[in-house]
């Protein structure tokens, strides 16, 4: 952390930038598919090329999906708005400039609200525009580069925050990351997807003496492919400029790459002078009016945002706010917790399994819950048959993991792996042997040792090889102690 | 019938629809007028032979069947060298794009092969369009047919030529400045630039994108007319084409100007424009009023400071324009140079002419930090000013007439030195860009053996208007009947 | 005011155009003497006046979101100086993006 109590404490700020690759079936300016991967230029035309004579034309669900996202971020929505161009030269970009947006931004003066365990904060954002992503490079063991256009001119949104920067710690820049991806996957404008690349995030960073109110000299970290990378990143880079600080070096004006191996940022580039990307209005794509039924329109089809959910998740359910946190960590984990819960009626229990054995399996897999084999419905049943007794909570963890494997329906896994044994008679005989060779036992459990009850209870199901219904047993084993019903 | 390379773009179509001259006749006849001329004009890049016999047949084949065939059937087209044709050649003029094939058709090209037109060739121009002579061809320039020591004019001073030389029957150029105006004013033929957004620029390679408009170019208004007709319209993959009301050839030619108001803009008849020329607008203008239009001087007062807000405007959307040709994707790669920069800079080094060099320059400058607002942002607030003066003169007048060009066609080599005089060259059309409208140039009188243009301007959208008072014009005159000797 | 070789040589650089000594200073020369015509535009008042980017006011020209068929590789590489395992390939990269 920033200073230290025997030293000059430093004060982090800390801006971001957020790129988000926008759920769209075509790029932003062709009819190309968008998509992840695939052979190296096979997504690519003229348009996306840069090919001499063509043309871009405006993708509709990309500037809606912009002013859906503006909306959620509470942005105001420029009545007016225009693309520009942004002039600059390098082997990634086909048209040697970049569609993007300048000084009329779709969304602009927006905010969002994030609590880290420092307490709650609001987070302004400056504006949230359009424009292109550009293709990829990759090398070449000759030294050379190759370039992959599959990537070019696929609809990017570009979220920054306001100057001077509300944010001051890694915490809270993870926070914000985590609850902007929350609300961006919620309302289907962005898979979220950190680790492919089609959520990005580039924090600048800057230290000052505490009480000191010029800002101090910022740098930019990119290749920040998880939370956990965008928290160390942050610490490490704050830490890093504190430090230099406090020798009495000065932080230069660079940009930093992330080294998630060796744990610290290192020098990317230089930045001696501002870019001169010489913006211009594009003449080749018209200005978006974008009136007041419009805006309504998409605002209307607005889902319930994180925020809202988790509140509602506290007050119609009755769990905790950390519970309610994870579950609407994206709006499928809400969508799935509900459908759950009101399948099988019981929003305790199901709020334990998914925080508990569903998280811990999608962990293990590495996916998430959209492509979990087993639904909601699936988890309902299995929590109702746990509830009706029909198989033990022990059994429940196995059926549940053969449905996690193969998305079989958990009532036919517990029907093959044999139903829970409830049977007075069938049970009558299991507890006679084990009585019998547990005397002391037995006896101390006759006189009044309730302890011994559980170990009674286990030695059973250990015969029955967890079939015994618990429940059943107790019932049995109570009736034959003194006093008992016999 | 007269020998076919002398026939109307309208009388081939006519002929070849009805059978009385199959299109595979019209394509050769003109190839072989192409073989006969091309070494003294040097109108095309490149001809298309195999391609064009090919198509015609089937122009024919389809006749034979008795299917339908296209308004254009069988007449025998040139495109300038900056609309892309798929799998033949496209150069612009450059060094930088030398052999460089696109793998698709402009829509224009696409259109006007639907149409059922011939392509015969790809003619030659002024490097990315820039230019008033045609001298800036890193292919060599191009002659004009009445004085092969003349240039044609530019930048589509090829489509001019191949028009005028009877090599094609048609042709379309582009016109960002005067491009299609000044070169047909130049060469004795008809030539419109059309309304902004009229005909779609997909595939049109581009010089500066708010300014460029694709136009046909032929040795009649009628002829000019048909080629726009196919050509024009929406197109959904140019965002910056207009859904406009429907242009049609037949209604040029109906009807007469009676009771047409002509404004005649003194601005455009001033100082720097020959004797000559002042004196055959003037008699056209004349010739327009005995047909019963009326006429008055006017001014329109911001019209001087085209120039220079082409020249902020222009160069500033081409540097942009420009920036593609890296080396990487199509076109020349040049040795040498460290690095990908460097090899960079050195392909445009060695693939840029010196015009296309300077206009990157100037542009690159008006659009930098600190300059922007001085510049661009000021020359697009008097491109306003300009288009409020047309949008005034046009609530009095129905169109405005002016010389297409101060002088008539020029010596090769004679500006080639002067770079603002060969600018000059196009004060009288670099308005009509300004303003988005549509103008035409045609024939109206002889200068030392060369032709004079007159220009028509008109409302945006209007080109019926501004097309029927050229084509009475012509109606009524007989200077779209010369034609030039052609001497090798 | 005019222009420097200076100016010629960093919008070159700007503009990725490596110019001969000889070249600028035609460029400078040519520049200039089109630049002077540039000074009549200061005379105009174009206070409060909105400037024109397009020639029509036609907005919202948007197509609907729906996947078109994309080149095939060879042709999206045909005109490639330097294609290699279906890439655009490019000398080293020295300068940053």
């Amino acid at each position: 952390m920033p200073g230290t109590q025997t030293e000059t404490p430093y004060v982090g700020s800390i801006g971001m930038e957020v790129h988000a690759e926008l759920l769209t079936e075509s790029k932003m300016f062709c009819g190309c598919r968008n998509a992840f991967g695939g052979k190296p230029n096979t997504r690519c035309c003229p348009v996306c090329l840069g090919l001499p004579g063509s043309l871009p034309v405006a993708n509709r669900l990309a500037v809606e999906l912009v002013i859906r996202a503006a909306l959620a971020l509470n942005c105001a929505i420029s009545p007016i708005a225009k693309f520009d161009r942004k002039n600059y030269f390098y082997p990634d970009l086909p048209k040697g400039y970049q569609i993007s947006q300048y000084d009329q931004p779709i969304g602009s003066g927006g905010w969002l609200d994030i609590e880290p365990e420092a307490g709650p904060r609001r987070v302004r954002i400056r504006r949230v525009h359009l424009e292109e992503d550009t293709g990829k490079l990759m090398h070449l063991p000759t030294g050379e580069s190759a370039v992959d256009y599959n990537r070019s001119g696929v609809p990017l949104m570009e979220i920054v925050t306001e100057f001077p920067p509300d944010m001051s710690s890694a915490d809270e820049a993870r926070a914000y990351l985590v609850k902007l991806r929350a609300i961006l996957t919620c309302i289907g404008v962005s898979d979220g997807k950190m680790e492919q690349g089609s959520l990005r995030c580039e924090p600048n960073i800057s230290v000052r003496p505490a009480g000191s109110a010029a800002f101090g000299t910022k740098t930019e970290i990119k290749n920040l492919n998880s939370f956990r990378a965008v928290h160390r990143g942050v610490q490490h880079e704050l830490a890093r400029q504190s430090a230099l600080l406090r020798r009495g070096d000065r932080v230069a004006q660079e940009t930093r790459g992330w080294n998630e191996a060796r744990g610290e940022t290192v020098l990317q580039r230089v930045k001696e002078v501002e870019q001169e990307y010489r913006y211009f209005p594009e003449p080749d794509l018209r200005p978006l009016h974008i009136d007041d039924a419009w805006v309504a329109s998409i605002r209307a089809s607005l889902p319930e945002l994180p925020d809202t959910a988790r509140v509602r998740l506290v007050e119609q359910y009755g769990l905790s706010a950390t519970e309610a946190d994870l579950l609407t960590q994206t709006a499928a984990w809400t969508a799935y917790f509900e459908r759950a819960a009101g399948l099988c009626g019981n929003a305790r229990a199901t709020a334990n399994w998914m925080m508990g054995e569903l998280a811990r399996l999608l962990n293990a897999a590495g996916i998430e819950i959209e492509q979990c084999k087993a639904g909601p419905e699936a988890l309902a049943e299995l929590l109702a048959m746990v509830e009706s007794s029909k198989i033990s909570g022990k059994m429940a963890k196995g059926v549940w993991e053969a449905a996690f494997e193969s998305g079989e329906a958990p009532a036919a896994i517990a029907a093959r792996q044999g139903e829970q044994i409830s049977d007075a008679d069938a049970l009558g005989a299991v507890l006679d042997s084990v009585i019998a060779a547990q005397p002391d036992v037995w006896s101390a459990l006759c006189a009044g040792d309730e302890k011994k009850l559980t170990f009674m209870v286990g030695q059973i199901m250990k015969q029955t090889r967890g079939k015994a219904n618990p429940g059943e047993v107790n019932r049995l084993l109570r009736d034959r102690m003194p006093g008992g019903a016999q | 019938m007269k020998p076919l390379t002398h026939c109307s773009l309208r009388a081939l179509r006519d002929a070849v629809r009805s059978g009385e001259v199959s299109a595979r006749e019209v394509a050769q006849a003109h190839l072989d007028r192409i073989t006969e001329v091309e070494p003294a004009i040097s109108a095309l890049l490149a001809v298309t032979a195999d391609d064009a016999l090919a198509q015609a047949d089937a122009v024919d084949a389809a006749r034979s069947r008795g299917d339908k065939i296209g308004p254009l059937a069988g007449v025998p087209i040139a495109l300038k060298d900056v609309i892309c044709t798929r799998g033949v050649a496209t150069t612009c003029g450059s060094r930088i794009l030398a052999g460089w094939k696109p793998p698709y058709d402009a829509t224009v090209a696409a259109r006007i092969r639907e149409a059922g037109a011939v392509m015969l060739g790809k003619a030659n121009c002024d490097e990315f369009a820039m230019g008033s002579s045609t001298e800036n061809s890193a292919y060599g320039p191009t002659r004009n047919p009445w004085n092969l020591a003349c240039v044609p004019g530019g930048s589509s001073g090829g489509s001019a030529a191949a028009v005028a030389a009877r090599e094609v029957a048609g042709s379309l150029g582009s016109d960002t400045g005067g491009s299609i105006r000044q070169p047909a004013a130049l060469c004795g033929i008809v030539g419109l630039k059309p309304t902004y957004g009229r005909v779609s620029r997909f595939g049109l390679v581009a010089y500066a994108s708010s300014l460029d408009q694709i136009g046909p170019m032929a040795r009649s208004v009628e002829d000019a007319a048909l080629l726009l007709e196919a050509i024009c319209g929406l197109d959904p993959l140019d965002s910056t084409s207009v859904d406009a009301a429907p242009f049609t050839a037949t209604a040029v030619t109906r009807g007469d100007i009676r009771g047409l108001r002509i404004g005649v803009p003194r601005e455009f008849l001033g100082d720097g424009v020959d004797g000559p020329v002042v004196a055959a607008v003037r008699a056209a203008v004349e010739a327009l009023c005995a047909m019963g239009a009326t006429a008055e001087e006017c001014s329109l007062r911001t019209v001087r400071h085209s120039l220079a807000t082409y020249y902020i405007l222009a160069p500033a959307e081409a540097s942009s324009n420009l920036a593609r040709y890296d080396g990487v994707r199509f076109g020349l790669r040049a040795e040498g140079g460290s690095g990908h920069a460097g090899m960079t800079e050195a392909s445009r080094e060695a693939g840029f002419g010196a015009e296309t060099k300077q206009r990157i320059l100037v542009g690159t400058y008006a659009l930098s930090a600190g300059y922007y607002d001085a510049y661009y942002l000021r020359a697009q607030k008097v491109r306003t000013l300009i288009r409020r003066d047309f949008d005034a003169a046009f609530e009095r007048f129905d169109v405005l007439v002016t010389p297409t060009s101060p002088t008539v066609a020029f010596g090769i080599g004679e500006k080639s030195d002067d770079p603002l005089a060969m600018k000059l060259a196009d004060v009288c059309t670099l308005p009509a860009n300004m303003a988005g409208i549509p103008g035409v140039s045609i024939p109206c009188g002889m200068d030392r053996g060369l032709p004079i243009g007159l220009q028509i301007m008109g409302r945006s959208f209007d080109e019926e208007t501004t097309l029927r008072a050229a084509y009475a014009y012509e109606q009524a005159t007989h200077w779209h009947t010369l034609r030039p000797e052609v001497n090798r | 005011m005019p222009l420097t070789l200076d100016d010629v040589r960093r919008v070159a650089r700007l503009a990725r155009l490596e110019l001969t000594d000889d070249e600028a200073a035609v460029q400078l020369r040519s520049i200039n003497e089109l630049m002077e015509r540039f000074e009549s535009l200061r005379e105009l008042d174009v206070e409060g006046i909105e400037p024109t980017a397009h020639s029509a006011p036609i907005n919202n020209v948007l197509r609907e979101d729906a996947a078109r068929p994309s080149l095939p590789r060879d042709e999206a590489l045909a005109g490639a100086p330097d294609a290699r395992e279906g890439c655009f390939a490019v000398p080293l990269i020295l300068e940053a993006s």
